[in-house]
């Protein structure tokens, strides 16, 4: 069931994105932009937190999950460490990826060329 | 001011002739449906060189060696060498002229280089200046999709009116001779500005440039398009063939089944190549291949070459400027 | 012709997009992907002790699938059918950093790779800090306030 709800939670958040490119002027850099802030947003209000809850992945992998763990880890360094926590939470959690992803792709760019 | 006509054309009396000439096309232009009408088509883009941008010089040296090899000529008795492509400061051209004793004329025209270069060069030659000129444009997909759009690998999807840059080279020598396809008039055109932003179509930019040059040589040389057995704009891609044929037909002209377009027709529809080829190298294999070839066999015995080109910047565009487009046109007679 | 008329019939002759096929592509892109992250998040909850190692765990691995299918040249051609369905997920957010980091990288080490990597995630991560940063301010003065 998890399954069947991240499947459709994730993929009607990729068409409203798609819908969003395909009728306005958005680009690409636009709409993520966008989903990162609402994502933000939406963790700020805690709505966010129970969304996930329910969706599971289908709310954890499109990179609104990106903005909202951005505020989440602003809040709860802000409760450990006081006003600090304000600069130091943005990558409590998401430092994890954003590491992950300098690393890979320090890797790959070392490793592979761009192919057409 | 004898062999000027009307206000932007001029006319070559002395009879400038295409000497010989090279086409050299990347592989994904080698599986489109004017494969035939180009003398290479390379086995992959990189030839293993360390950047793209390498490999762009390389061919257009390899389609300069090839051109002079065909008519027995020394670089050395090259009097000009006029050359351009679509990188920053025109490097490919500038390293590849580098390796010739030529002198040496860089110029930029994005899209429309190949025929601002045949009508310079012949002008050149109608002048006395010169007995033998070299022109020549490349132009590589992944350089030029790196400096004006995105990384390749990007997770962009294509839409219906994005262009693919080619891959290739065009070099011709001009020159006299008794026999060959002759240059008779050169038209350069006027910037053209319509206030289009949208650089993702640059065809529905560049078609009121195209339109602005036929109708300006038209007028001067007191022709029709049905004159011409052939007119082929260089890449003004589905959309913007579409809108050249609006503006043309609002205007009354008749003879529009003569226009072909190079951009559009180069590639195959099943190749997803949205509207179309563009690029510098792009009219220069079709004009001296497709176009050079129906001369050459009696198809066709006037042909008019009409190369667009879209002058935008990658930091322009980001600006919010406007797309001033350009198209110079070249008649060739058999 | 005035450039207003042109920029209309221009307008007016764009063929439309393929609006519902796109965003079909787009739902099932997006939608698999996210399923295939389900996949790693129930396994990542039977590894780790707290949700939010979980979820991290997870976000990783997305990101190495992002970056894998991005070297071996799988995940351009994935977004030019799926669309934002490729681009909205994680995995488009590392395909960003992979691709900019491989084009660039032959102007160098330094110059290129590092300098161009966040050339295009840059964006995402500079307004996601500065939306997190005053929306977390504003709760808080709220808080204090009442």
């Amino acid at each position: 069931m998890e399954y069947i709800i991240a499947f459709l939670v994730g993929g009607a958040i990729c068409a409203i994105g798609q819908l969003i490119i395909d009728t306005t002027k958005c680009s690409n850099a636009h709409l993520l932009v966008g989903l990162v802030c609402l994502g933000a947003v939406l963790s700020g209000l805690g709505i966010y937190e129970p969304f996930q809850e329910f969706a599971g992945a289908g709310a954890l992998v499109p990179v609104m999950g990106f903005g909202s763990s951005i505020t989440k880890g602003m809040l709860s360094e802000l409760e450990r460490l006081g006003w600090e926590g304000l600069f130091t939470g943005a990558f409590e959690i998401t430092g994890l990826g954003l590491a992950a992803g300098i690393v890979f792709s320090s890797i790959w760019a070392l490793l592979r060329k761009p192919q057409k | 001011m004898s062999n000027r006509l009307g206000s932007q054309t001029l006319t070559f009396s002395k009879v400038p002739r295409l000497l010989s000439s090279y086409t050299i096309v990347g592989p994904l232009e080698g599986k489109g449906p004017h494969a035939l009408d180009f003398d290479e088509i390379l086995p992959d883009d990189v030839l293993d060189q360390k950047t793209p941008e390498k490999t762009e010089r390389l061919i257009l040296e390899m389609a300069i060696e090839k051109t002079l090899q065909q008519s027995n000529t020394k670089i050395e008795d090259v009097h000009f060498l006029i050359a351009g492509d679509l990188l920053n400061q025109i490097t490919s051209s500038t390293l590849a002229a580098s390796t010739y004793a030529a002198p040496f004329l860089g110029i930029y025209g994005a899209c429309s280089t190949f025929a601002q270069a045949m009508g310079l060069g012949a002008t050149l030659l109608q002048g006395d200046f010169a007995e033998k000129v070299l022109i020549g444009t490349a132009s590589h997909y992944q350089t030029a999709e790196r400096q004006f759009r995105y990384p390749i690998e990007l997770n962009i999807q294509h839409i219906s009116s994005n262009h693919h840059t080619v891959t290739g080279a065009g070099v011709a020598l001009l020159g006299f001779a008794n026999q060959g396809p002759q240059v008779t008039h050169a038209t350069f055109g006027t910037i053209v500005d319509m206030g289009l932003k949208d650089s993702q179509d640059m065809g529905s930019a560049m078609a009121p440039a195209a339109f602005s040059t036929i109708k300006q040589h038209l007028k001067d040389t007191s022709r029709g398009l049905e004159d011409y057995d052939m007119v082929l704009t260089g890449d003004l891609g589905k959309h913007g063939r579409k809108m050249l044929r609006l503006l043309l037909s609002k205007e009354g002209f008749s003879g529009l089944e003569r226009l072909q377009d190079g951009g559009s027709q180069i590639y195959g529809d099943h190749q997803k190549t949205g509207a179309g080829g563009s690029g510098a190298a792009c009219i220069a294999v079709m004009g001296l291949g497709y176009a050079l070839n129906m001369l050459k066999s009696g198809k066709a015995r006037r042909i008019l070459v009409v190369a667009t080109g879209a002058l935008l910047s990658a930091l322009t565009v980001l600006q919010g400027e406007s797309i001033p487009c350009i198209a110079h046109a070249v008649a060739l007679e058999a | 012709m005035k450039p207003q008329e042109y920029q209309k019939l221009v307008q007016d002759n764009s063929p439309p997009r393929p609006i519902f096929k796109n965003m079909l592509w787009a739902f099932f892109v997006g939608g698999v992907i996210c399923t295939v992250g389900q996949v790693v998040l129930n396994i990542a909850s039977k590894v780790e002790n707290t949700k939010a190692e979980a979820s991290a765990v997870t976000l990783a691995v997305m990101i190495l699938i992002g970056t894998v299918l991005t070297a071996f040249g799988v995940y351009d051609e994935l977004a030019e059918k799926g669309g934002a369905g490729a681009a909205v997920p994680i995995t488009g957010f590392a395909n960003t950093m992979t691709s900019a980091a491989m084009e660039f990288r032959r102007e160098g080490v330094l110059l290129g790779m590092a300098a161009k990597m966040f050339v295009i995630a840059g964006p995402v991560i500079v307004f996601g800090i500065l939306s997190g940063f005053i929306v977390t301010l504003i709760k808080v003065l709220i808080l204090k306030l009442l």
